[in-house]
């Protein structure tokens, strides 16, 4: 029984990469090969579909789009949530608990709610089309996330820290600056990780808030899988390069994954 | 919990995050409250309707079909995601490389764009041309999600099993680590069966993490929108059509925006009483 333990992983593991295989392995094929028939590998390998993204505009601009408003978005959500954070794990004020469960409740409203009254929202004040309108829009979801998930890290600071920084004389800004947010970097890190991947990962508020300017990649990936016909080695290309950030740092956060997807509470 | 001062000033510190949440769910949500109550025949002309639209709802036919398929959707995937992410994490090393690895390689699917994921399983499941769609029809099995509606649900769920049951498995893998050495050189002494180290040792151990594995799961598949409808669309016919989709079908293809807008509130008050269940679960066990 125990020598066959590890089988479990394993075979849970082969059905994890199967579909991103058959991914990897569409993305090296031509059109021709795809629709000519079933090939388990890249008969005639080729790079034109990587190629073709990373020279059309329409295309590669997606990706910086993306990236540009998940960058705002993660910088203004940690930057925000620090001092929230910091008065959820040390101070009991009027209203706190109420405060901190609608925040949750925010992480946990479902997009298509808000998806029209978000258009006409960002519409009205004419930020329609810009990267400022979806990463406004993600800190509905985001600030609550980074909330909770640095609460979780600063309650794991003692007070002390605080109490004998202050009795050496510290004003409180310089204290926060110089002294916790250096104690806490590790959770912020993290903080900002999950911010970054759940603003990639997220579709519907992106696109309905953006036409042209600014349309994320996620949206040209569901236009091409729409409109153009079966361009799949294209989408495929498009869908192995979205999956690049992500496999880059899970890495560096590989032991706080739990932490972060749990709002900080393991 | 205890040692925190009581100090007012904290808001002027959560200031900036009430107004910036608030900005973004105070706004929307009056609107939707404004809609829910409104009849209009164009030209920005509204007139008050009062509960006509909740009372249409909550009695209409459609609705109810969604939230049937949307419970039954969840209750699928929570019966699957939670046993098999336990079972999983009980089997996986507990330090080192082989750790890390397991780790990393089962992340993936968490950090993969929504729509990406959809798309990945339409190619993955495509009939004639798809690894997965090809072998079952090579297997003798008549296969195909784009017309047969028991296909396109096994082929859902295979898909938010695939793309969730990690999450579970990290959460419980967080809460065995968290098990010291001791425990189970007690239990060895005492010569317990490994049934009885997992009944008394570690699913003690596990109730914290995995009561928020399930709210957590419950939550986030009544919200699913992205992943189904790039996957099936909401078909064939409306076989797959959950919640979200049937909302954003109402909203934005027919831009019955009454109905719509009662809709997403009486949607939004059944997230809100999971999320309060979810958050009673977490500071009662944070209070212990």
């Amino acid at each position: 029984m125990k020598r066959f333990k590890w089988l479990v992983p394993a075979i849970y593991i082969v059905f994890l990469m199967l579909p991103i295989y058959w991914l990897l392995s569409m993305s090296f094929k031509h059109t021709n090969e795809i629709l000519g028939g079933f090939t388990l590998w890249p008969r005639s390998f080729t790079l034109e579909n990587y190629h073709k993204i990373f020279t059309e505009p329409t295309w590669y601009m997606g990706y910086v789009n993306s990236l540009t408003y998940v960058t705002i978005n993660t910088v203004l959500s940690i930057a925000v949530a620090l001092p929230a954070a910091y008065a959820f794990s040390r101070y009991r004020f009027l209203g706190d608990k109420h405060l901190f469960f609608w925040l949750l409740s925010n992480r946990m409203a479902p997009a298509a709610v808000f998806a029209l009254p978000f258009f006409q929202l960002y519409s009205a004040i004419g930020l329609f089309d810009t990267h400022i309108a979806v990463a406004l829009a993600h800190c509905l979801f985001n600030v609550p996330l980074a909330v909770w998930i640095l609460e979780g890290f600063m309650s794991g600071v003692p007070k002390e820290l605080d109490e004998l920084a202050f009795i050496d004389g510290y004003p409180f800004w310089k204290f926060f600056l110089k002294i916790f947010v250096p104690a806490i970097a590790a959770g912020i890190g993290v903080a900002a990780f999950f911010c970054f991947m759940f603003s990639w990962v997220e579709l519907l508020l992106a696109k309905t808030l953006t036409s042209v300017e600014a349309k994320p990649i996620a949206a040209i990936m569901t236009r091409t899988a729409s409109s153009s016909g079966y361009e799949l080695g294209l989408l495929a290309a498009a869908g192995a390069l979205t999956m690049v950030p992500g496999a880059f740092v899970i890495y560096f956060v590989r032991n706080y994954i739990a932490k972060g997807f749990s709002l900080g509470r393991v | 919990m205890s040692a925190k001062t009581v100090n007012h000033r904290a808001w002027w510190l959560v200031l900036p995050v009430v107004l910036l949440v608030g900005f973004n769910a105070v706004v929307p949500l009056m609107t939707v409250v404004n809609y829910s109550v409104q009849e209009t025949f164009g030209n920005n002309r509204f007139f008050f309707e009062g509960v006509k639209w909740f009372d249409s709802v909550v009695h209409s036919a459609r609705f109810h079909d969604a939230l049937k398929r949307q419970m039954l959707f969840t209750a699928i995937i929570l019966a699957i995601e939670i046993p098999l992410g336990v079972a999983v994490a009980l089997a996986m090393p507990r330090k080192g490389v082989w750790a890390s690895v397991c780790l990393v390689l089962m992340s993936m699917p968490l950090l993969i764009p929504w729509n990406v994921v959809g798309a990945m399983w339409n190619i993955f499941a495509l009939p004639d041309i798809g690894l997965l769609g090809w072998t079952l029809n090579k297997l003798g099995f008549d296969y195909n999600y784009t017309r047969q509606p028991f296909a396109a649900w096994a082929t859902l769920i295979a898909m938010d099993v695939w793309h969730w049951t990690s999450l579970v498995a990290l959460l419980a893998y967080a809460g065995l680590s968290a098990i010291p050495d001791a425990y189970y050189q007690a239990a060895k002494i005492d010569g317990a069966s490994s049934w009885a180290v997992f009944r008394h040792v570690q699913l003690p151990k596990m109730k914290h993490v995995l009561t928020i594995a399930v709210l957590l799961r419950f939550m986030d598949s009544f919200m699913i929108y992205t992943e189904p409808v790039v996957l099936t669309g909401g078909g064939p016919g409306n076989s797959t059509t959950l919640l979200s989709i049937d909302l954003v079908k109402i909203a934005l293809g027919q831009f019955d925006l009454g109905p719509a807008a009662a809709m997403s509130l009486i949607y939004f008050l059944i997230i809100l009483l999971l999320s309060w269940m979810f958050y009673r679960v977490i500071t009662l066990d944070e209070e212990q």
